[in-house]
């Protein structure tokens, strides 16, 4: 069986919007283009406050566009295009008034390779309170966003070197840390543990689960051991091939529990036991 | 020639070991490779040593005091080039200032999205051409058209702002003036296109990370392009500044040959370079022995720059990795 047949009985299937009452972002998005190709297609998704919602799916299934979406990070691509919503706190994000510039600095992300900037690992975390003006005490702040990151320990000692010069590891958490330091709203992580080793995977992982006390998360992952351990909501992605291109749409959405044991749609029961990835 | 093979049993595997012609290929480009290499390097110190030994009377006779005269008379065989030390240094530095603000500006353009790809690669070139024209031709073109068109705004400057050192003089055509805005432009595509390396270098995952952030598009180049390129800018300036040092038949034309040390833009200076030029052709006996002294100075000063420059580098690189 290939991915051409699983991918065609669920052409025309829409995902039921979960009504959810405490939802950061509400993301109702009909279509996304990149020039004249259709990345994506019927997707409404609610990102639950305080809880970290997982994206999982086969390549190509769009969770990614979708995550990128939801701060306007897919901007930086001329050719994009979305057709729908993205409420943010009860505003539309994609709405005429309002500034991408503004939306990245309430949803942070930290993205799939560790990218700190040229700079001290002090700058690197201060970087965004420099950006947004912030008028208190920076030490404390840096310190605080470090420990809430677990690096604090590790680099406490040499906060002047440059950030590059840590391991992989360690340069997600100093992105992670560099995310948080201006408490955003958001967090949205593109496949954060990609890059890293198990151990250093092990460590994000638990800082996730530390951090959605206070934070609301949504991470794609292409583990699905990861969403498992992690979140609390999982969405599955899955690819459309029916109109032409590969078009990803949300399939299915629901308790992370539920989607995993007992999944509704069929596509997503064969892609949870393996049948393809 | 023939080294150990690993025999197998089947036969049928196709690894063999590099036949003896392989193997001589290899030792020939390798031997030649280091051949290279080493000629370079004894170019350089077979240069030197020839300068030096004709120039050993001008130093034997001149010594420091050579550094430290600003007089060039023949007659009386008295030589200084101090004026010379000054003029390349004050040109170099002012020329590469215009050039590194227009340099890096035009690197950031070209390379951070402001133009459609194709169009930028247009500008790319079109810069690059720039560095083609000879020396020469833009001579002529500081003679017939810069100095004219200074004349007027020099007038002013020096009516209105005669008070300030830069300023202090009137107008006297071949001038530091003209020099340096005819230098800045040949030192600018060296700037532009190193710099312009460093920008393209820097990977997209640091401009997501930057946007990511929250940064408007000039908040993302000054506060992380800008500082993420430091070093490569730097290296830009370094070649610039070697460039700019260097530079001999435009500024002979436009500089004014003057032994004199100002701080004026609107009055003749000299450099070494373009002293080597005038001199030259009617120089003999100790003079010629004097003008060897000057470019020994001139190579000093070069050789200087770079080695500076590539400690600075090596040094912030350094830092960056551990």
């Amino acid at each position: 069986m290939s991915v051409l047949d699983i991918a065609r009985p669920a052409t025309d299937y829409v995902a039921p919007q979960k009504t959810v009452a405490a939802a950061a972002i509400d993301a109702r998005i009909s279509e996304i283009h990149y020039g004249k190709f259709l990345a994506v297609r019927d997707t409404n998704i609610a990102i639950e406050k305080n809880k970290i919602t997982g994206f999982i799916g086969p390549s190509g299934c769009g969770k990614s566009t979708v995550l990128r979406s939801l701060n306007r990070m897919n901007d930086l691509i001329p050719s994009f295009r979305l057709e729908g919503q993205v409420q943010f706190l009860g505003q539309d994000i994609y709405a005429r008034n309002i500034d991408p510039v503004v939306v990245r600095r309430h949803i942070g992300m930290v993205f799939q390779q560790p990218n700190p900037f040229s700079m001290s690992i002090f700058e690197n975390v201060a970087f965004g309170l420099r950006l947004n003006r912030y008028k208190g005490d920076y030490k404390q702040r840096v310190e605080y966003a470090l420990r809430r990151a677990g690096l604090w320990d590790e680099v406490k000692d040499k906060l002047k070197e440059n950030g590059l010069a840590l391991s992989g590891g360690q340069q997600q958490r100093l992105c992670i840390a560099r995310a948080i330091a201006t408490e955003p709203t958001v967090l949205l992580m593109d496949e954060p543990c990609s890059a890293l080793d198990p151990i250093a995977t092990r460590i994000i992982e638990e800082l996730m689960l530390d951090l959605k006390k206070d934070y609301t998360v949504a991470i794609v992952t292409h583990n699905m051991q990861q969403a498992m351990r992690v979140a609390d909501t999982t969405a599955f992605f899955s690819v459309d091939i029916s109109r032409g291109g590969r078009t990803g749409f949300l399939c299915e959405a629901g308790d992370t529990e539920q989607i995993f044991h007992d999944p509704k749609q069929d596509l997503t029961k064969r892609y949870i036991s393996g049948e393809f990835s | 020639m023939s080294s150990t093979d690993f025999k197998q049993d089947s036969g049928r595997s196709a690894s063999r070991p590099p036949t003896t012609g392989d193997i001589i290929a290899d030792r020939v480009f390798r031997g030649g490779a280091y051949a290279a290499g080493a000629l370079v390097v004894l170019l350089l110190i077979y240069i030197l040593w020839e300068i030096g030994f004709r120039a050993m009377p001008a130093i034997e006779r001149y010594g420091f005091g050579f550094l430290t005269s600003a007089v060039w008379d023949p007659g009386q065989e008295k030589f200084g080039v101090l004026a010379e030390i000054w003029g390349t240094l004050y040109s170099s530095v002012l020329a590469l200032v215009i050039a590194a603000f227009f340099g890096v500006g035009v690197a950031i353009f070209l390379t951070q999205d402001f133009l459609d790809a194709r169009l930028a690669q247009v500008f790319r070139t079109v810069i690059e051409m720039l560095a083609a024209i000879p020396s020469v031709v833009y001579g002529l073109w500081g003679i017939y058209v810069v100095i004219p068109a200074l004349r007027p705004v020099a007038g002013f400057l020096n009516e209105t702002f005669g008070w300030f050192p830069m300023f202090s003089s009137s107008f006297s055509g071949p001038s530091m003036a003209p020099a340096v805005i005819v230098l800045a432009i040949m030192v600018l595509p060296t700037v532009a296109a190193i710099s312009q390396d460093a920008f393209s270098l820097i990977p997209y995952k640091t401009k997501e990370a930057a946007f990511g952030m929250g940064t408007t598009r000039w908040e993302a180049i000054t506060k992380v392009m800008i500082p993420t390129a430091t070093s490569g800018i730097f290296a830009s300036l370094v070649l610039g500044f070697g460039r700019a040092l260097g530079e001999t038949m435009a500024l002979a034309m436009l500089i004014g040959n003057s032994n004199q040390i100002s701080w004026s833009l609107f009055s003749p200076a000299n450099t070494l370079a373009s002293l080597l030029a005038s001199q030259f052709p009617e120089a003999s006996g100790i003079e010629t022995q004097a003008l060897m002294y000057a470019a020994i100075v001139l190579l000093v000063i070069s050789l200087a720059v770079n080695v500076v420059g590539t400690l600075i580098m090596a040094m912030s690189s350094k830092q960056k990795v551990g």
